[in-house]
């Protein structure tokens, strides 16, 4: 990063000096930079970039690992089998909405739980922050089980409690239809993630200047003309960067999935997917390319969240 | 070693504290060394295990004791999940893993791992495989060949509430059909105890059926991937289309059909909506503890009678469905004679007795239920070894996984199934998926 801004540096003032020389403190700047970065550098490209030529590699092939010898080289035989099969569309479209929903929900319970938290009393702040993380603070797969066994037909309770409710019965078996099971899958999803979302809109809350929303309501600004023309504005950068890294992290979901249905009836998502072919199935090559395509659906969803939505990643941090 | 000593003998004062390091490492590696010699005396092997009540181990520590210090076996855990257990032998078989000396395989996925496996050697077969029950042995076998020794075989039975028989009418000391018990349970307004879960309960159920119709799901087990014929469009793929379909389409499951695998069939049976049940003998302690802690009334372990799984045809004898769990040798392996000489330790008849009297899986050798234990604790001991006579193994190919999932897919929920789609449908798609042209 320190060469980056080294070079962004040294870019700015070539454009106003063509023929500068780099003084020796800059060099030294500079090399300092690369023996501080350059060893994580280094170990980033060996854990991430080989694997993912590796996988691009073998997704090239029909191979599968209980028989290595029959491996055959088809070209993007593996891509065209998964894109024009329904399965990988229904997946996607599983992923996407899961992503939309649980992202918008989020959204709206993050920003009130993080203008709870900034309104709170000094006296009970500590104890507010800490009591709304605890979800964040359990692991997956274990908020997983606990609301896979609340839901579940034969130990669950919820079917008891909201009994009263006109579309809860105690024959409603939650995991054995699409829709129920999304549900449930999303609402553990959205219990455990919205404390993060949160805290990224309690940091942006933080950095809105309190004289601005102060002159507003000297002005007679109501709440509301406050939050939609002073607040929210101010802090549309973190918005958008707790939008966009809750997405990412919503569009790879596993946990939640591989825990309550396993895919089954209708709730599979694309990166289990990728897992059920590869190390369920053992087909190496065709598990490779769902891998490398979920990677490149990542990647888009961080492309057009920077380019279109002009995300600024580094506003947030004061890097600028 | 004392080469390295003369050098740095050497006076070299700037490099000292690397030396000294040097020498420190040389000298534990030497250490560690010595340690290896002296255990190399008797070689350790890795038995891979899957989870149980403590059974493997106990029979690890009993074959070392017996080795008389020839070897030591070691135990090695697997996940609970048996879909999980084969996917990290696999991986651990492909990667030419050598300490897979003794693993715990479930025979579906012996004909995929059979080529990382060593041959049985003929003495060893013969030695081993002298009273086995038939179903078992045809487990362990993959081209005619046997490639793993028989340990311990499990096997549905039919599970039933004596008073709801009696209501319904049903004499059981004679062999009931499915369509018997599935009228009495509609009779009685009670739920059959049977595996309508997405999982390998499923397969387990449809392949049991069609087995006792007299069909069966591969026909030709041993061909290529895309030479794979399919038995599920015949007859008797439809008539377990039709038991499994009416099931889930007049409720007879109950509301958790859909979700339910053998540990919900067993939950639901010691409910007042119990009725019959399909399931493993693993019932009976489970029963047995509920009762002990006070969880279950004795009156329903009281009325719990057993039986040879239900018939497909009055006429036709049923095929249960095989389980259960064999021993293999892998390839890769460092001392696969000792290892195959461990595996005669282990499943000889007093180890299986000693097995499945603590631990509560059926042994696959016919002589070791003749201890007189197994009638007192298991009273449906001899029901379940004609069980293991008549049980039928599911398809045994290399490509049981998406023959497998394929079933999961298409026969659940049990009440979407119809008789004159659902197995056209199924084989088309497995098929499809073997030729490598639709995902799974």
């Amino acid at each position: 990063m320190s060469s980056t801004t080294a070079n962004r540096r040294g870019a700015h003032a070539a454009e106003k000096r063509p023929k500068q020389v780099h003084s020796d403190r800059v060099k030294a700047e500079r090399r300092l930079g690369w023996y501080l970065a350059g060893p994580a550098f280094i170990v980033m490209l060996a854990v991430t970039l080989y694997p993912i030529l590796q996988a691009f590699v073998e997704s090239l092939f029909s191979l599968r690992l209980t028989a290595p010898d029959e491996s055959q080289f088809i070209w993007f035989g593996n891509y065209i089998t998964i894109l024009t099969d329904v399965v990988w569309w229904r997946d996607l479209g599983v992923t996407l909405l899961i992503t939309v929903i649980t992202v918008a929900v989020e959204l709206v319970l993050g920003f009130a739980l993080a203008l709870v938290m900034h309104k709170a009393l000094k006296s009970v702040r500590g104890l507010l922050r800490t009591a709304i993380l605890v979800p964040y603070g359990i692991i997956t797969v274990v908020s997983a089980y606990a609301w896979f066994y609340a839901f579940d037909i034969n130990s669950g309770y919820i079917n008891s409690w909201f009994g009263w409710l006109p579309f809860i019965s105690e024959d409603t078996n939650w995991f054995a239809g699409t829709w129920t099971a999304l549900f449930v899958i999303m609402a553990s999803e959205i219990w455990k993630t919205t404390p993060f979302i949160s805290l990224l809109l309690l940091a942006g809350l933080a950095q809105v200047p309190g004289e601005l929303t102060e002159a507003a309501e000297v002005d007679g600004a109501t709440w509301w003309e406050r939050m939609r023309r002073v607040i929210i504005p101010n802090m549309k950068a973190a918005i958008m960067v707790a939008v966009l890294f809750r997405a990412l992290d919503a569009f790879r979901i596993f946990d939640n999935v591989f825990i309550m249905t396993n895919g089954e009836y209708g709730t599979e998502v694309l990166s289990l997917l990728a897992y059920r072919t590869s190390i369920t199935r053992l087909e190496i090559g065709l598990g490779s390319a769902i891998s490398v395509l979920l990677f490149i659906c990542v990647l888009l969803i961080a492309f057009i969240a920077i380019k279109l939505f002009k995300v600024d990643l580094s506003g947030n941090t004061g890097d600028k | 070693m004392s080469k390295q000593l003369n050098r740095g003998d050497r006076p070299r004062p700037r490099r000292s504290p690397q030396f000294k390091a040097t020498l420190g490492s040389l000298a534990l590696t030497a250490t560690l060394l010595t340690g290896c010699a002296a255990e190399a005396e008797s070689p350790t092997l890795t038995w891979y295990i899957n989870p149980d009540d403590g059974g493997q181990a106990e029979l690890a520590k009993r074959c070392t004791e017996a080795a008389n210090g020839q070897y030591r076996i070691e135990t090695s855990l697997l996940p609970r999940d048996a879909a999980a257990q084969r996917e990290q032998l696999a991986r651990r078989l492909a990667a030419g893993d050598s300490s897979l000396d003794i693993m715990s395989i479930d025979p579906p996925f012996i004909p995929e791992l059979s080529v990382f496996l060593e041959p049985v050697p003929d003495d060893v077969a013969e030695r081993t495989t002298r009273n086995t029950l038939d179903g078992a042995l045809a487990g362990a076998m993959w081209q005619d060949e046997l490639v793993t020794v028989p340990f311990w075989a499990n096997t549905q039975i039919l599970w039933y509430r004596e008073s709801v028989a009696e209501a319904a009418g049903l004499d059981m000391s004679q062999p009931v059909t499915w369509d018997q018990i599935m009228e009495a349970a509609a009779n009685q307004d009670k739920e059959l105890g049977v595996q309508g879960a997405p999982a390998e309960s499923m397969t387990v159920w449809v392949n049991g059926l069609i087995e006792s119709a007299g069909g069966r799901i591969l026909r030709n087990p041993g061909a290529p991937a895309d030479e794979l014929e399919l038995g599920l469009t015949s007859d008797a793929g439809r008539e377990a289309a039709r038991i499994i379909g009416t099931i889930g389409d007049k409720g007879l499951g109950g509301p958790g059909l859909a979700t339910s695998t053998e540990n919900d069939s067993l939950t639901q049976f010691q409910t007042d909506a119990g009725s019959f049940m399909v399931n493993y003998p693993f019932v009976w302690p489970a029963m047995n503890a509920a009762v002990e802690a006070g969880t279950l009334d004795q009156s329903v372990l009281e009325d719990t009678g057993w039986a040879v799984w239900p018939r497909v045809h009055a006429d036709r004898p049923a095929a249960p469905p095989l389980g259960g769990i064999n021993l293999g040798v892998g390839a890769n392996s460092d001392h696969p004679e000792l290892a195959f000489d461990a595996i005669e330790c282990i499943v000889q008849p007093e180890h299986q007795t000693y097995y499945f009297l603590t631990n509560g899986n059926p042994p696959s050798n016919s002589q070791a239920y003749e201890d007189p234990r197994i009638e007192d604790q298991f009273p449906m001991a001899d029901t379940i070894r004609k069980s293991l006579e008549l049980a039928a193994p599911r398809p045994q190919t290399e490509y049981y996984n998406e023959i497998s999932t394929g079933i999961q897919q298409e026969w659940s929920p049990p009440g979407g199934v119809e008789p004159d789609t659902t197995p056209a449908q199924t084989q088309e798609f497995i098929l499809a998926v073997l030729r490598g042209e639709k995902l799974l």
